[in-house]
């Protein structure tokens, strides 16, 4: 039997306004036609503003010399380079400190979080006090803080405060010893490269192991010792093929070594301690929304604590935290163009900031920027959809 | 077989496993890596807690006019004492701050109303809230009528001009917030996308970049020779952001709201808008408060990033007055009393909403 | 499964579970008072009693999901102590079933039963899933092996979870309100699951309410009220004639409408 489309109920077709499918038509026209609208006068005024201004717009400005330095680049990059590479080097001073970020936030949150699930009244008071401090105060404040109160006050480089004499701490920022690699240093990324391939090659086998013969060996530490041990064991056979270039005091400052400037100690600070409060709440509550009848029951099977952790708290729990999680690193990405506020060179910083004022082009400018963060945060909540359908729990 | 009728009379629990010893063993010290983690606290606790005190309580100066005041070791509140007209009026005539008092106290009143549950005629303060009150607020703070002097915004500032952002923008977020989630749900193709796109948009860029849009690129949108307020250029960045996220909360309340309920209305042969405005909504609104209260937390907070713009608000009025020469050197005095302003405000907002929640939680049980 | 619990019940003489004076208290709250119970191998124990009467918690001694602070608990000759090791032998040898099914959400139905056995008694996968099938068989369950718990009804998923407490080939079973949170249709099938477990052999605990199903398989029934054994008895006297005024009190409460 074939399905017919059902007819219409006969009778007498009602004027164009009252017919539900025209009325959505007719609708939708009107919000296109509107939007269109109001595009098209804010064009128009823009085209005259910018005439009136004697603005020409384009992207032909991104291969003029800029003119002016940046502090910090992971790049080759000076006065003379172009206003495009001054884009790219703001990018990827932005994509650092974000990495960074996470990284920290995601060890202190995931510490204090736990934390505040300890059965130890104490610790717990003193994560949840963390939390309850960090993450109702703006993060603007606390990345002056960080930088005025704190940084900023630090000595002058001829008091820096050292750690061994090896590192410095002074208002110029930190200054850390920066490796020499030797000749025959080469083994030691070549070791830890094969140390990985042999923990991954453990791993699968263990877990072969596992389902063919029910017998485990502890991989997991295995595997950690492997990953320190073999480089390490490498470097005093070939007989530490390296020098560390120990930063020193040279007129008014320090040369030599690794120089962290105090823009990014302050913001990578601030965004890591404000992220993992809002982190720390969510491992808290993922962990809690698994209920207790799961820890029981695993319980009553007899697995130990450590078992019940991996095999039955932690995979129902992940599925909790990682949206919410990834949120929260989309955030820290975005509050990181705070950067501009001290001076940090990232995107907003040397691009909406600097080269917006020196060019003008207001609307080139803020519109790379904006779909800089509007591509990240796509990239983002497609991983997010992703995983959500991956992990999602099968209900009826 | 057997049965035994006498009650065994109730005996208390062995001394150590009830009372103040057996909870200190049970919560402090149940182990020996316990044990470790409590003394590692007490020690991190001392650590922080002792000079934090003795710098801001015991050291500190409280009273004085100048610099010359400060002579301890400790904290130098005089700094605030000076500046704290400053900080909560900011730049405001002191002849007029009755204005900026009377507003607040009458917005603080209608609050008040409508946060205790016993008051009645919530419908109409709320209402009146809404519609009333922000006409009387910018007559009251910016005159030109009733005999006011004018005072220009640039003149506004401190506390006061974040509760102002704040609320302006919360305020004005939420109809928006409202229609585009509507229209996020809509049947109609063309106007859920409409209303996707504007809600991703404003959620995946920085604030930061919308206040950069908002002070440079509106003037360009306007008709030649038009000029708008600073002031009123970062409240409509601020509220385009705000509507963004206020739509995913009124999205998150409308989910919760059964189907039947819209079905019903539909049964009873009403229209759209009357089964939203009616049915839908006044139901989703209870349960979206506790998320309404999370936004507004956070663009509370997000309200210092106005500063970058040349606004002065409470944090950059206190960034401000750090650079005065004549008060060098108290940063962190002025962080610590701006920080505590707004961790008061945050704090007290964020138990609120977990009180709301844990209300709503106990509404649905029943 | 039969036979080994016959085996062991020619092997040891011994009790299968032994409380003496067992005592527990929640906060100040006295809710077990001294618990006196023996149970032998394959004897099968009906516990009932008014809610918060203790009857849960007694239960829950049994595996130290619970802890008591005072008398001696004995599981299968071991004595229950603080030792970690002490207690997972002795889960070992209880398997447990919980009013809310308590399944791994995130693990198939058959993964659910493989869980303890790959793990705990370190059997290989093919071995772990064999047997469980079969478990998952006899409880009429095995069509669903590749599902999700979430797929289920509430009385497949009880059905499962009792299979998956007998792929550790447990010497006891505990039941705490086995039925208590099915649709009144979904109790008979994990019933019948019950009362053939029952005929096979194994010692089994179960707090319930289900006054038939303690008529038909139980070799005792236990009353409590107040944290306390009221009353014992063997089916028929116990429900014909009940010494306690207590425990009249109660049956004609839940039998009598």
């Amino acid at each position: 039997m074939s399905v017919r489309p059902q007819a219409r109920p006969a009778g007498p077709k009602p004027p164009f306004w009252r017919d539900r499918a025209k009325r959505a038509l007719l609708f939708q026209a009107v919000l296109i036609a509107a939007v269109a609208a109001f595009l098209l006068y804010i064009i128009g005024n823009t085209q005259a503003n910018l005439a009136a201004r004697g603005i020409t717009t384009g992207f032909g400005f991104l291969t003029n010399t800029s003119g002016f330095g940046i502090v910090q680049s992971l790049i080759d990059y000076s006065s003379q380079s172009t206003y495009g590479r001054t884009f790219i080097v703001g990018l990827l001073n932005t994509l650092l400190v974000s990495a960074l970020g996470v990284l920290a936030a995601t060890i202190i949150g995931f510490t204090v979080g736990i934390a505040r699930l300890s059965p130890n009244w104490l610790i717990a008071r003193l994560a949840s006090g963390y939390i309850e401090i960090f993450r109702n105060i703006p993060l603007l404040l606390q990345i002056f803080f960080w930088y005025f109160a704190v940084l900023q006050a630090l000595p002058s480089p001829r008091q820096s405060l050292s750690l061994g004499e090896t590192a410095f701490l002074n208002v110029r920022g930190l200054f850390l010893p920066e490796p020499q690699f030797l000749s025959g240093f080469g083994l030691i990324p070549v070791a830890f490269v094969a140390a990985i391939a042999a923990s991954v090659a453990l791993v699968v086998w263990n877990r072969r192991r596992h389902e063919a013969t029910g017998q485990r060996v502890p991989a997991g530490w295995l595997s950690l010792g492997l990953i320190i041990g073999l480089p390490l064991l490498v470097l005093v056979v070939t007989g530490v093929p390296v020098t560390w270039e120990v930063p020193e005091l040279r007129g008014f400052n320090f040369g030599g070594g690794i120089t962290i400037i105090p823009e990014f100690l302050a913001l990578w600070l601030a965004l890591s301690i404000y992220t993992a409060s809002f982190i720390a709440e969510i491992v808290r509550s993922g962990i809690q929304a698994i209920p207790h009848g799961q820890t029981e029951a695993a319980q009553a099977l007899s697995l130990p604590q450590g078992l019940v952790l991996r095999l039955v708290i932690i995979p129902q729990a992940l599925r909790v935290i990682i949206p919410p999680l990834t949120s929260q690193y989309l955030n820290l990405i975005k509050n990181s163009s705070l950067a501009t506020a001290i001076g940090y060179p990232d995107l907003v910083s040397v691009f909406a900031g600097t080269t917006l004022n020196q060019t003008g082009q207001a609307i080139e400018v803020i519109a790379m920027t904006m779909a800089v963060y509007l591509t990240i945060s796509l990239l983002v909540s497609l991983f997010m959809n992703w995983f959500n359908a991956r992990v999602a729990l099968v209900e009826r | 077989m057997t049965h035994n009728d006498e009650m065994i009379p109730e005996r208390p629990a062995p001394r150590l496993t009830v009372g103040p010893l057996a909870w200190l063993r049970a919560n402090l010290f149940s182990g020996p890596v316990n044990s470790l983690f409590t003394l590692l606290g007490l020690y991190l606790l001392y650590v922080l807690l002792t000079p934090a005190i003795q710098w801001a309580l015991i050291d500190a100066d409280w009273i004085g006019t100048s610099r010359d005041d400060c002579s301890r070791e400790g904290a130098c509140w005089v700094f605030v004492n000076a500046r704290l007209g400053q900080f909560i009026y900011g730049l405001y005539p002191g002849d007029e701050i009755w204005r900026i008092n009377v507003m607040f106290a009458t917005f603080a009143a209608l609050l008040a109303w409508l946060a205790i549950p016993r008051l009645p005629f919530k419908r109409w303060v709320a209402q009146v809230t809404l519609l009333v009150f922000p006409v009387f607020a910018y007559v009251l703070l910016y005159g030109g009528h009733f005999g006011l002097p004018v005072v220009e915004t640039h003149r506004w500032g401190g506390l006061s001009l974040t509760l102002i952002l704040a609320t302006v923008g919360m305020v004005a977020a939420l109809p928006i917030g409202i229609v585009l989630a509507l229209g996020r749900r809509s049947q109609m193709p063309i106007v859920r996308s409409v209303c996707v796109v504007f809600i991703e948009f404003w959620r995946g860029v920085p604030l930061i970049t919308i206040l950069f849009m908002a002070s440079v690129m509106l003037p360009l949108f306007l008709p030649t020779g038009m000029s708008i307020d600073r002031l009123v250029r970062a409240l409509i960045g601020i509220t385009l952001f705000q509507s963004a996220y206020m739509a995913e909360v009124v999205r998150g309340g409308l989910q919760a709201i059964p189907r039947g309920q819209e079905e019903a209305a539909a049964a009873l042969g009403m229209g759209y808008w009357h089964r939203m405005g009616l049915i839908v909504l006044p139901q989703a609104l209870k349960m979206m408060i506790p998320g309404i209260v999370n936004t507004f937390i956070s663009l509370f907070k997000d309200t210092t990033l106005v500063m970058i713009i040349g606004l002065f608000d409470l944090l950059g009025i206190v960034q401000a007055a750090l650079s005065d020469s004549r008060w060098l050197g108290f940063a962190v005095e002025g962080y610590v009393f701006a920080a505590l302003m707004f961790w008061i405000f945050c704090f007290s907002m964020s138990r609120y909403s977990q009180y709301l929640e844990r209300k709503l939680h106990t509404g649905h049980k029943r | 499964m039969s036979e080994q619990a016959i085996d062991s019940q020619a092997g040891a003489a011994t009790s299968m579970v032994e409380m003496r004076g067992v005592n527990k208290w929640f906060g100040d709250f006295h809710v077990l008072r001294d618990i006196d119970l023996e149970v032998s191998r394959g004897e099968r124990i009906v516990i009932c009693g008014p809610s918060g009467s203790g009857k849960s918690t007694l239960i829950r001694c049994i595996n130290h999901l619970e802890e008591h602070q005072q008398g001696e608990i004995v599981v299968g000759g071991v004595p229950l102590t603080q030792d970690v090791k002490r207690i997972e032998q002795i889960r070992r040898s209880v398997g447990m079933v919980f009013q809310h099914f308590n399944l791994f959400p995130h693990l198939t139905v058959l993964e659910n039963c493989c869980l303890s056995p790959m793990w705990v008694q370190k059997k290989p996968r093919r071995e772990a899933e064999a047997q469980a099938m079969q478990y998952l068989e006899r409880v009429q369950i095995a069509e669903q092996a590749r599902k999700y718990p979430g797929q289920l009804s509430g009385g497949q998923q009880q059905r499962v979870a009792i299979a998956r407490s007998l792929c550790m080939h447990p010497e006891v079973m505990l039941f705490d309100e086995p039925t208590s949170a099915l649709d009144p249709e979904m109790i008979k099938e994990v019933l019948d699951v019950m009362v053939e477990l029952a005929h096979d052999g194994m010692t089994m605990l179960c707090v319930t309410h289900e006054m038939g199903f303690a008529k038909t398989v139980a070799d005792r029934v236990i009353f409590m009220d107040q944290g306390q054994i009221i009353e014992e008895n063997a089916p028929d006297p116990f429900f014909n004639d009940p010494q306690s005024e207590r425990t009249q009190l109660f049956l004609s409460q839940i039998l009598g409408h």
